[in-house]
């Protein structure tokens, strides 16, 4: 089931501007048939009679096998041809009179998307493997795909657990006095395009650390605010320093003009100096250090007039 | 209720992120001014905008709001409305005035932050 419907989704994809590839689909361009496929092959040889096939194919609990002659791959047969041949009455008959010479294979070391195309379009239970050589190596049925997808996803899956649990573990394994992890973040001068990236890729990477919830929603307003500042209010931009410490965050912003000549009358709720044109956009309502505040345990704001301004806001975890 | 069943009943057209329609929406907000959005606005809740510029998707996704309807047709950039598709923020527009917006969909049983709040 699984592999018919994969290579549909595919189609569909593909005819996107922005194709967005689901995992099971970058795994099945990314995985080798070698590495789903039953590399012990059950064979038989043209020579042999239907009724020994019946036992091959009884005892080992398989549908079909290829067939052999001197090592060559010359045939595959299946319990269809089987069947075929006992309603026939043929159960004397021999592998080569009845198996089917006309056979489909697949390449080791070619990605498992084009064995789900084979499945897809003949409807085979099983398609043999052979190296690029011409040598069988391998069998692999649709089951082997599914099996083999299931398995490369839980192990990735456990990778991405160890990732993020070394994450949230790294105040833990490095050790010193004071563990700190510095993030920088430039941010330009009115550049409205890129406003609140910086405040983004912090709160992934406290994401990532396994920050709680609520505190990463405390540090995404206080540093959005903080950065939508530097964009608008400065005269060549700042910078946005993040200390992550095991019990708190230390957010710096820090630019260099034009200043704030009266920091008490900034504070006020509803004060702001942006120009018309920035309160158009919605910025500037004059809430910025409010919504600071409300989110910061500490907040410290200086500034000289001509020198610049720096803002220290921290919160505990 | 989710942004599709209010997509579809206050015949709202969906510009972005198709994919999230069935967020929950857990309540609404609005307002033009981004600081009052990133004060008040919470998780999954709906925001009511006139704003259309490209900051509007920054503050949806730091806020992780469940999505934005963009009133009175104001038009949407391009560069929005790939931002919004990157960042998985539906983005919703309408003819209809901020005002009948949030009574329709009050009517609907969405509640302002404040009352979602106290539970």
């Amino acid at each position: 089931m699984v592999s018919t419907r994969v290579p549909t989704e595919k189609t569909a994809e593909v005819t996107k501007p922005h194709p967005e590839v689901t995992k099971l689909q970058e795994l099945v361009y990314e995985l080798k048939i070698e590495q789903v496929m039953t590399r012990k092959v059950i064979t038989v040889s043209p020579e042999d009679s239907l009724r020994h096939l019946k036992e091959v194919l009884r005892l080992n609990r398989i549908s079909g096998t290829p067939v052999l002659s001197g090592g060559e791959l010359v045939g595959i047969i299946s319990i269809e041809n089987l069947i075929k041949a006992l309603e026939a009455g043929e159960i004397d008959a021999t592998v080569g009179e009845k198996m089917t010479r006309n056979i489909q294979t697949v390449y080791a070391d070619e990605p498992i998307i084009q064995a789900v195309n084979k499945f897809a379009r003949f409807g085979f239970g099983r398609l043999p493997v052979i190296n690029r050589e011409g040598k069988l190596v391998g069998i692999l049925t649709q089951g082997d795909i599914v099996r083999g997808l299931l398995r490369q996803l839980e192990i990735d899956y456990h990778e991405e657990e160890i990732h993020r649990y070394r994450a949230s573990h790294i105040f833990e394994d490095i050790i010193s006095d004071q563990t700190g992890l510095i993030l920088r973040y430039k941010v330009q001068a009115q550049d409205f395009v890129h406003c609140g990236e910086a405040a983004s890729k912090l709160k992934r990477a406290l994401e990532r650390l396994g920050a709680k919830p609520v505190i990463v929603r405390r540090v995404a307003v206080a540093s959005y605010e903080a950065e939508t500042n530097l964009v608008i209010h400065t005269t060549k931009g700042g910078e946005l320093i993040a200390e992550i410490q095991p019990d708190k965050i230390r957010i710096v912003a820090v630019d260099h003009g034009p200043g704030i000549p009266d920091v008490e009358k900034a504070m006020q709720p509803g004060f702001s100096t942006a120009p018309d044109w920035i309160r158009e956009l919605g910025f500037g309502a004059g809430m910025g250090l409010n919504n600071i505040k409300a989110c910061s345990d500490v907040m410290n704001l200086t500034s000289k007039v001509g020198i610049g301004t720096r803002l220290e806001i921290i919160i505990n975890m | 209720m989710t942004l599709g069943e209010i997509a579809e009943k206050l015949s709202l057209s969906v510009q972005t992120a198709q994919e999230k329609l069935d967020t929950e929406v857990t309540g609404g907000y609005a307002s033009d001014l981004l600081s009052c959005v990133m004060a008040k606005a919470r998780k999954g809740n709906i925001w009511v905008t006139l704003q259309s510029h490209l900051n509007i998707v920054a503050v949806a996704s730091l806020k992780e709001l469940a999505g934005i309807i963009v009133t009175e047709g104001m038009p949407l950039e391009a560069d929005t409305l790939q931002k919004a598709n990157e960042e998985g923020i539906p983005i919703l527009t309408t003819p209809h005035t901020t005002f009948t917006i949030v009574s329709q969909l009050a009517r609907l049983g969405i509640q302002g932050v404040e009352i979602t709040n106290d539970k």
